[in-house]
């Protein structure tokens, strides 16, 4: 594996993390991360979409119309995920239950149409496919680590089985109602980026917006 | 070849991405129905044994299934007369009770009637006419378990589950809720196991025939009450409605009498 792949494959998952950075594909980092169990299959959702999806845009790039572009891409990621929809359905059900909607929204998940944009229309159908494998894992770090957090802290548990004694089943945890609430993933989420980018500053955006000086000298009283 | 954005060319591809897509995608659902169908019914099935107390998850594997569910036998249920179906009606109406679909039939106005406002305690706003009931029959014919499927509106959804009662028609032997949106952790407890296990043995009729069963704030005593959810009030109470709307008059009220006084 040359170095150039490598990195395409290795650099999504830290230094250019799709949700620590780019902060895309949130809405679903919310949704799914209350268990592991269905974390998990959402990220080998997501990856096996973003993968396909580049793989197949890379290789019909060069036939595309620009005023189609967008539909082009739509149309192929679309496929791809009710695809993947009918499998979870027909071979795991039970999750595929868990996550409802989500499976389908992967669809408008700013990850893959913006990899699909931003990567596979430059770059050939191989090299396009371990991008969105690499941009898939970047996702899952971020997913899991968010899932291990809520599951254990909000239900006592990993992957269902029981870690810490919940105090309704006669343990002494009593269990953290927030980490099961949408609104904690975003905390968990804030400490994770802030974690990112105290390690590697370069990450940190510029200020867009500066407090300008005063124009006229302080007046005085 | 014309160039590629020329209108010609862009019409083109347009078709045959659609072609290629549509026939990828139907091919897909057309050998994967089997397999989605099995599992719905599957799970289905696992739902009305575990409000039966038959199947706990933990320990039982899927695989039994079949095996258990075949103790139960489907009927239909008329819910304005309180009667089974009989052969030659549901040939009428087109229902199997294998088959019979009690959630897509809710949207289907030969099948079902809007409930008038003060009627609608649980909320539901349409009824079927027609229930899934399934039966679990002793050697000698008689009634041993009833399992009839109930729903009600909670906090942020409406709930489905079944409600498992022993021959009597009286007393309950178990429920189970299998779809619901109720918050995590506070109403979402319906469906833990040791809330569930406070409902084996309560009753759900007074010595006057009338719905006495209901769920309460705080403790529960006698064979009338359930304790409420802590945390959940609008939950409990979510719960109470649908227990009083279905075993009530409305409900599957007029069939358990039948099927007792018989």
């Amino acid at each position: 594996m040359s170095v150039d792949t490598k990195s395409i494959l290795i650099k999504p998952i830290f230094s250019n993390n799709p949700i620590g950075l780019q902060i895309l594909g949130v809405c679903s980092a919310l949704a799914v991360t209350t268990s592991l169990r269905v974390a998990i299959v959402m990220c080998v959702a997501l990856t096996v979409v973003t993968a396909c999806s580049n793989f197949f845009i890379a290789m019909v790039r060069n036939y595309m119309p620009s005023s189609i572009r967008i539909i082009i891409q739509m149309t192929i990621i679309a496929t791809l995920v009710i695809a993947v929809d009918q499998l979870l359905q027909a071979f795991a059900y039970g999750i595929s239950k868990q996550l409802s909607v989500f499976v389908g929204l992967i669809i408008t998940n700013c990850i893959v149409m913006g990899r699909a944009e931003a990567f596979a229309m430059k770059n050939p159908p191989g090299i396009s496919f371990l991008d969105g494998i690499g941009n898939g894992l970047g996702y899952s770090v971020v997913l899991l680590t968010v899932a291990t957090i809520r599951e254990l802290f909000g239900s006592g548990s990993l992957f269902g089985i029981e870690i810490l004694p919940l105090v309704s089943n006669g343990g002494w945890y009593q269990p953290n109602g927030l980490m099961l609430l949408a609104p904690s993933a975003f905390f968990i989420i804030g400490f994770l980026i802030w974690a990112l980018r105290t390690k590697r500053v370069e990450q940190v955006e510029k200020d867009e917006f500066h407090i300008a000086p005063h124009t006229i000298a302080e007046a005085s009283h | 070849m014309a160039s590629k954005d020329s209108v010609s060319f862009t019409v083109k591809i347009a078709l045959l991405l659609c072609v290629v897509c549509s026939i990828f995608i139907s091919s897909a659902a057309v050998i994967l129905k089997p397999f989605q169908e099995a599992n719905k019914t599957l799970d289905r099935n696992k739902n009305i044994l575990a409000a039966a107390g038959m199947f706990n998850p933990d320990v039982n594997s899927d695989s039994e299934v079949d095996g258990l569910f075949a103790q139960f036998t489907p009927r239909i249920v008329d819910l304005n007369s309180g009667e089974f179906l009989s052969d030659a009606q549901m040939a009428d109406l087109g229902i199997n009770p294998v088959s019979y679909d009690q959630r897509a039939a809710i949207n289907d106005p030969q099948l079902s009637d809007a409930i008038p406002g003060e009627e609608d305690i649980a909320s539901l706003k349409r009824r079927v006419r027609y229930a899934t009931v399934y039966l679990v029959e002793g050697s000698n014919g008689e009634i041993e378990d009833i399992v009839l499927p109930v729903s009600g509106y909670g906090l942020w959804g409406t709930m489905y589950g079944y409600l498992a009662l022993e021959g009597d028609g009286n007393t309950v032997k178990g429920i189970g809720f299998y779809e619901q949106k109720e918050t995590p952790g506070l109403g979402g407890e319906v469906t833990n196991p040791r809330w569930k296990g406070l409902w084996p043995g309560k009753e759900v009729y007074d010595d006057n025939g009338n719905v006495a069963l209901s769920v309460i704030k705080g403790v529960g005593q006698g064979v009338h009450q359930v304790d409420g959810l802590a945390g959940a009030s609008l939950t409990s109470r979510g719960v109470d409605n649908l227990i009083e709307y279905w075993m009530g008059p409305k409900g599957f009220g007029p069939f358990l009498k039948n099927l007792t006084n018989s």
